[in-house]
């Protein structure tokens, strides 16, 4: 069967030679390795649970009254968009399973990405002959932010409305072209007119997976071309060592995709996640308090209520609002500093200009490891401070005192990480310790017949 | 063992899913082509150390080959792959006869760990387990290069008037660009002065959620309620007033507007100056002297206006007052306008909205 198989596809395609390479292709081996798979394969149950949604999702804001099987809402006015997802969420067999689970897939699909470029930059995975593949995963990232924003915007639940709200001030407060820019979007002034949901659908649904998954192929088939990067315990910058596709790896991944759906699913069915009933249908008068985005729009939230109120106003003209530092100028620098970042690295003499397929561990790069943590840390600070208003119900600190301190942390503690991530991977470098395993390598000595004798051996613990 | 050596056996798990222990097989060498291959590699190396030019250490540990079977690991995979089938079976049974989310859930998703579980344990135990080598392709080959540039530019041999044909094409090229992008202005209306247009004007009737009118009785002092304009939509971001009650001598509103409040009421745009969402928050203090005074706060990002002076904003992000609606008395104590806001409503507006108190509306 196999035989005839193989010999029917490479009589007519030549087949046979790029099957045995595809076959015989070396996985090098991390645990680190794995965080980009992730995030492929939340991308494929994205896709396969999203299209099950889209058999149901209407995007109308036609005004309805309610008559699902969820009592309480009963005879409530809403969307059409929203009493489809109340349908879905209620009224189609396994339908809440496939949309909790297509949320929590979005939400871990971005802390992949996010993991994965964490892991990008501090083993200095980025650099020549790379780069390319760096700015396809950054431009993916921030596609997938947009994704999902648009996403749980679909279902015009409060929520989702009042995110829209928000966004729509962030557009319109982009100096000069912000208005009209919003205009079109929103097909006029908030919250635009019935073409509205079907343009966030059609982006939703369509152009943007396809663009992230056009992306995701470029991505793949480069680091095919290139071979993934490794650590020096096994490979050199001229050979990469691993295991092979067949049959070890494949079934590993496999085993991993299957693992991913799995823990997805599990979440989806146990772990009840944007219960929109609770929260109602949106109106443009309505909002709540202890209203929390998903989490990967949690650092622009925390952004626009750090921000003081600074506006530029010349001339009765409001030129610059105070939503575009928090919502739009904030994202823009560190996306900024996210694609410069190869060049940047490069201007600071963190990189050299060679090719590299070896990777760093983060403390060979003590400079560059320390900058990357303390940006982290700054766009963190920032993300935590999106969440002032849960502690502030938890705690007795006023609202004022913590935004104050948020402000201030914000602005110093990225400093102060920088010069103890430093000391810290220097001390790790210089005495070949690792921060969790302890110190590996072997001591040896001389013995009197000039033969050597171990007296400590630990070097097995290095990986 | 230490936290240090848990953390790393958990890691290592992870890496490879390999909880269990690695089983004592014998390592053997692979000969033939591989292990040429590999040789070549190394020779390559020293002459290239030879040459000076390696810097790194290209010491490469050796492929490896390990075809032992493990017939316990073969039961454990056939038997989580049966559990796996048990767990999926339990979907189809769970969907026919109660369709509940939990349920479902948990048996799809405990099917796919199983079998996941079974497939890395496969990949990990059952399988021949080898480490290969293949070399980085160096690319970048200049005669390659220049030969590509060489058909690149025999695209101008024989062409005389290039200076003209490429001026041509750029025109083109920018004329088609400008008509291409056009279309971009038909998804909506120019801003113009839409921004500032509102249903209210002096006389419009003030009601509630429910289309009752809002009177003199409705709220005491420290009460607040969501008004709309009787007969415009609510949805109009233009519409929704956020009117609170205060006591008359709370309030500090400037002297021009000294008429806006009659009877404590005082009304706002419901709709934050920040970022738009609605201003759903009213703070008022139960006891005045340790307490902070009213407030309107908004809950998407806690912008704090000051009800009794005019909507000034006394904490958070927004940049310009909550516009203020004055407020009258009509026939039968019913509030109604007394002209319009007297500033722009909705979030600031970048290059175009007026800045706050420049002229009432």
């Amino acid at each position: 069967m196999i035989h005839r198989a193989i010999g029917a596809l490479d009589e007519r395609l030549g087949a046979a030679n790029p099957l045995k390479r595809t076959l015989r292709y070396v996985f090098p081996d991390h645990w680190t390795f794995m965080l980009g798979e992730i995030a492929m394969y939340c991308f494929a149950i994205l896709v396969i649970t999203g299209i099950f949604l889209t058999f149901w999702y209407v995007p109308s804001d036609a005004k309805l009254h309610y008559t699902g099987s969820y009592v309480p809402l009963q005879g409530t006015s809403m969307s059409e968009s929203f009493a489809s997802v109340m349908h879905i969420s209620f009224d189609v067999p396994a339908g809440l399973l496939i949309r909790q689970t297509h949320h929590w897939a979005a939400d871990v699909f971005i802390v992949a990405i996010v993991l994965h470029l964490v892991r990008i930059l501090l083993t200095g995975a980025y650099r020549k002959p790379r780069e390319l593949n760096y700015w396809l995963g950054v431009t993916m990232l921030g596609l997938a932010i947009l994704e999902g924003f648009l996403g749980y915007s679909l279902v015009d639940d409060l929520l989702s409305g009042m995110g829209l709200a928000i966004a729509y001030g962030v557009a319109m407060s982009v100096p000069f072209v912000g208005g009209q820019f919003a205009f079109l979007v929103w097909n006029g002034e908030f919250p635009g007119t019935s073409s509205f949901f079907p343009r966030l659908e059609i982006l939703h649904v369509f152009l943007i997976p396809m663009a992230i998954a056009t992306l995701l192929a470029l991505h793949l088939a480069q680091v095919v071309r290139q071979h993934h990067t490794q650590f020096p315990e096994e490979g050199s910058e001229r050979v990469v060592r691993g295991t092979p596709t067949w049959p070890g790896y494949a079934l590993r991944s496999i085993g991993l995709f299957l693992v991913v759906a799995g823990v997805l699913f599990l979440l989806g069915g146990l772990v009840q996640i944007n219960p929109i009933w609770e929260w109602g249908p949106y109106a443009p008068y309505l909002s709540t308090n202890g209203a929390q985005p998903d989490w990967y729009v949690g650092w622009l939230i925390g952004a626009l209520r750090l921000m003081p109120p600074l506006e530029i106003v010349i001339g009765g003209y409001t030129v610059v609002p105070s939503p575009f530092w928090g919502g739009a100028l904030f994202p823009g620098i560190v996306f900024g500093v996210l694609y410069f970042w190869p060049a940047l690295a490069r201007r600071l003499h963190l990189d050299d200009r060679r090719k590299h397929n070896l990777l760093d561990r983060p403390r060979d790069n003590p400079k560059r490891t320390a900058i990357v943590v303390a940006f982290l840390v700054w766009v963190f600070t920032v993300f935590a401070a999106g969440a002032t208003d849960r502690f502030y119900f938890r705690s007795f600190i006023s609202y004022e005192g913590q935004v104050w301190f948020f402000r201030a942390f914000a602005l110093l503690v990225p400093i102060l990480v920088y010069f103890v991530t430093k000391r810290v991977c220097e001390e790790l470098r210089a005495r070949e310790e690792h921060p969790l395993r302890g110190w590996s390598g072997s001591l040896i000595e001389r013995n009197q017949a000039q033969g050597f004798k171990k007296i400590v051996d630990r070097s097995d613990r290095s990986h | 063992m230490t936290l240090g050596g848990l953390f790393s056996r958990a890691v290592a798990a992870l890496g490879g899913l390999s909880g269990l222990r690695r089983r004592q097989g014998e390592l053997h060498q692979i000969s033939g082509p591989a292990s040429r291959k590999f040789d070549a590699v190394r020779s390559e190396e020293e002459a290239r150390r030879e040459d000076g030019r390696a810097r790194l250490a290209e010491h490469v540990p050796p492929p490896e080959l390990d075809e032992t079977s493990d017939p316990r690991a073969e039961l454990v995979v056939a038997l989580l792959l049966i559990a796996a089938a048990v767990a999926f079976a339990g979907f189809v049974v769970f969907y026919v006869v109660s369709e509940d989310t939990q349920l479902l859930g948990f048996c799809i998703g405990l099917g796919l760990v199983l079998a996941g579980v079974a497939s890395a344990l496969a990949g990990k135990r059952v399988v021949i387990q080898e480490k290969s080598t293949e070399e980085y392709k160096d690319y970048g080959d200049r005669e390659e290069q220049i030969q590509v540039e060489d058909h690149l530019v025999e695209g101008k041999v024989g062409v005389t008037r290039r200076k003209l044909l490429f001026s041509s094409l750029a025109a083109v090229g920018a004329a088609l660009g400008a008509a291409a992008v056009m279309p971009i202005a038909s998804l909506g209306p120019r801003v113009g002065e839409k921004v500032y247009e509102t249903p209210w004007s002096a006389g419009k009737k003030v009601v509630d959620e429910t289309g009752k009118p809002i009177t003199l009785d409705t709220l005491s002092a420290g009460e607040f309620i969501t008004g709309f304009p009787a007969g415009a939509s609510k949805d109009d971001i233009g519409s929704p007033l956020v009117i609170v009650r205060l006591e008359t001598d709370e309030l500090e509103l400037p002297a021009d507007r000294a008429e806006s409040a009659p009877a404590g009421y005082v009304a706002y745009s419901k709709i934050c100056t920040h970022a738009g969402c609605a201003v759903s928050l009213f703070r008022y203090p139960t006891f005045d002297e340790t307490q902070p005074g009213p407030a309107l706060v908004c809950p998407c990002h806690y912008s704090t206006f000051n009800p009794a002076d005019g909507g000034k904003v006394l904490f958070g992000p927004a940049g310009r007052p909550l516009p203020q609606l004055p407020l009258r008395v009509g026939a039968g104590g019913v509030l109604e306008a007394a002209g319009g806001f007297y500033e722009p409503i909705g979030p600031s507006y970048g290059g175009i909205r007026e800045a706050p108190g420049e002229q009432p509306l």
